[in-house]
């Protein structure tokens, strides 16, 4: 084994936990993943963490080390000197079930406030065809892979427990850009309830969900701030409102 | 174990010595560590909320990030503090402002009686020259408004200040020291979503500067067909005021994000590539036309004053 490596892993359930220190060998060219399954291995048995793929595209082993949300698959060791102390906590946004396993039902249930994609009614299926420039912009927004990370650094709910009834997160304002910028999608109402139901107002466009992102969605520039725009278009904007009025259409061109 | 030196060997530090003193941390020490220590009197942030919250991980530490997050927001804080002094005291200078053939952006286009009619983007005396107090008011308050409300709004300049001002939050994972937040749902905040008007406007100064920077192919007698270090300047600061008005997310949306179908508006589609472009750089240009608008006044606040002179190249 080529280094040891210091770690202080958070133990503990959502009554009472401290930071435990470990010593473990470990290699360049491993990930957290690795040295955390190696300190299950060999001296915490009961240690829980989830995971899955160790590929970055499951989204199951999102944690924080050393104080930043991350995968622990995609997080190398050699990043860290050898001096240094790898601090590993659960996720600090979402209630703890055990040890660095998190509950993140909030999600599933956000998940569930946004209306699904709506096809249009005079469309048989297979008849459905989009041009590929139409549907890029969604397309990068499938990439998510739903680890969270967005969720747990944006400090509208990890400081503010009490926005959580009121706001539906980053991962679920690309899912209503998806939708709102897909070309066959039918729903209308989409600007409003952004902004009425999931609280798209509450984000003050601070980007930590864009840095986090393990997939490199630009959160922010590309889904973020063009709904803004768009609530606006609908919301806001004295002149827009009275162009609809004359055009008589909804402010979508 | 390799070739690393076991901690033994090292030099170990007394135990008296348990705080390394770095200078340069004094002053975000001062700023951050009232805020960031749970029992100073200065954390306001509840107990039982955010990250301490109700079933989280209990950890005591507001966070656990060990490289230096606060460097960002503290540079964008000076920065941006003395960019505001400086501008503050220019707005309300009322002087120094023209030197044929170039006049200072923050004081362009000039819309007092008080103002130099040589100037090249000279619309008139739309305001007369007011007078508050028997004090004469700065034809520059009229217009500096807007680039202020366009830089206010902008979508980067949000980010920046949130973060280094209102520590809303002072940087990713770190917990703010805000009770409540309540985002840009309210007033005076929900004023943020006018950004665009504030970008017509922006657009509309534009045009002016270019006209100075056009204006500043004169020499000193206003006769045509000369350049000067100046006129590099005000051309520079007219550039980077288009770069960074043309890379504004409101631009990007307006010129062809708004639409759902690509595929029928080809021309703005391919406008809207092209902004996108430039709108990936946006941080770049504001901070770049930032400097830029300021130097480009300094310029010709310094050979307004004779202090230097404007080399002519031909």
């Amino acid at each position: 084994m080529a280094r040891t490596l210091k770690l202080r892993i958070w133990r503990g359930n959502d009554e009472d936990g401290a930071l435990q220190d470990v010593t473990v060998e470990g290699n360049n060219g491993e990930v957290v993943l690795d040295i955390i399954h190696r300190v299950q291995a060999t001296q915490m048995g009961d240690l829980a963490v989830r995971w899955n793929c160790k590929a970055g595209k499951c989204g199951s082993c999102s944690m924080e080390i050393n104080g930043k949300p991350r995968l622990a698959c995609m997080t190398q060791i050699s990043a860290y000197g050898d001096d240094e102390v790898i601090t590993i906590t659960p996720l600090r946004a979402f209630p703890v079930i055990k040890d660095l396993v998190t509950d993140v039902s909030f999600n599933y249930k956000k998940a569930l406030e946004v209306r699904a994609y709506e096809h249009p009614v005079d469309l048989k299926p297979g008849e459905a065809r989009m041009e590929q420039v139409d549907v890029e912009r969604s397309q990068e927004f499938r990439k998510c892979i739903e680890c969270f990370l967005c969720q747990d650094t944006c400090h509208v709910i990890r400081d503010h427990e009490e926005n959580k009834k009121s706001f539906a997160g980053p991962r679920f304002f690309i899912r209503i850009a998806e939708l709102d910028m897909h070309p066959l999608d039918t729903l209308r109402n989409r600007k409003q309830t952004a902004q009425s139901e999931h609280g798209l107002g509450m984000c003050n466009i601070t980007k930590c969900c864009t840095e986090v992102c393990p997939e490199h969605i630009r959160i922010t520039d590309n889904a973020i701030i063009p709904m803004k725009e768009r609530v606006v278009d609908v919301k806001y904007d004295p002149l827009r409102w009275l162009g609809s009025v004359i055009r008589k259409r909804d402010g979508i061109l | 174990m390799g070739s690393n030196p076991t901690p033994s060997a090292r030099f170990t530090r007394p135990s008296w010595a348990c705080v390394r003193f770095h200078p340069w941390k004094v002053v975000p020490y001062l700023a951050l560590t009232g805020l960031w220590h749970e029992t100073s009197p200065m954390a306001i942030d509840t107990p039982g909320n955010g990250v301490f919250s109700e079933g989280r991980a209990k950890l005591s530490a507001r966070t656990l990030r060990t490289d230096k997050w606060w460097l960002t927001p503290f540079v964008t804080f000076v920065v941006l503090f003395s960019f505001i002094v400086y501008a503050t005291f220019r707005a309300f200078e009322n002087g120094k402002y023209f030197a044929q053939p170039l006049i200072s952006p923050f004081y362009s286009p000039c819309l007092s009686t008080d103002c130099v009619k040589d100037s090249p983007s000279f619309v008139g005396t739309i305001f007369g020259t007011y007078h508050i107090f028997g004090m004469t008011v700065s034809p520059s308050l009229f217009i500096l408004i807007f680039p202020l409300a366009f830089r206010l709004t902008c979508y980067y300049y949000r980010k920046a200040y949130y973060r280094s001002f209102w520590m809303s939050p002072p940087a990713c994972a770190v917990a703010e020291p805000h009770a409540k937040y309540t985002g840009e749902t309210r007033a005076p905040l929900i004023l943020q979503n006018g950004h665009r008007y504030a970008f017509y406007a922006g657009l509309v100064l534009n045009v002016f500067l270019s006209i100075d920077a056009i204006g500043a192919f004169r020499n000193e007698k206003g006769q045509w067909g000369h350049m000067s270090i100046g006129t590099l300047v005000l051309l520079a600061n007219a550039t980077f005021l288009w770069l960074y008005s043309l890379s504004c997310h409101t631009c990007r949306h307006t010129i062809g994000g708004r639409l759902r179908n690509f595929s029928k508006h080809p021309v703005r589609y391919k406008l809207w590539t092209w902004v996108s472009v430039l709108n990936h750089k946006h941080q770049n240009f504001a901070w770049i036309s930032l400097f830029g608008v300021a130097l480009a006044d300094l310029y010709v606040r310094q050979v307004s004053g004779h202090s230097i002179r404007n080399l002519y190249f031909f």
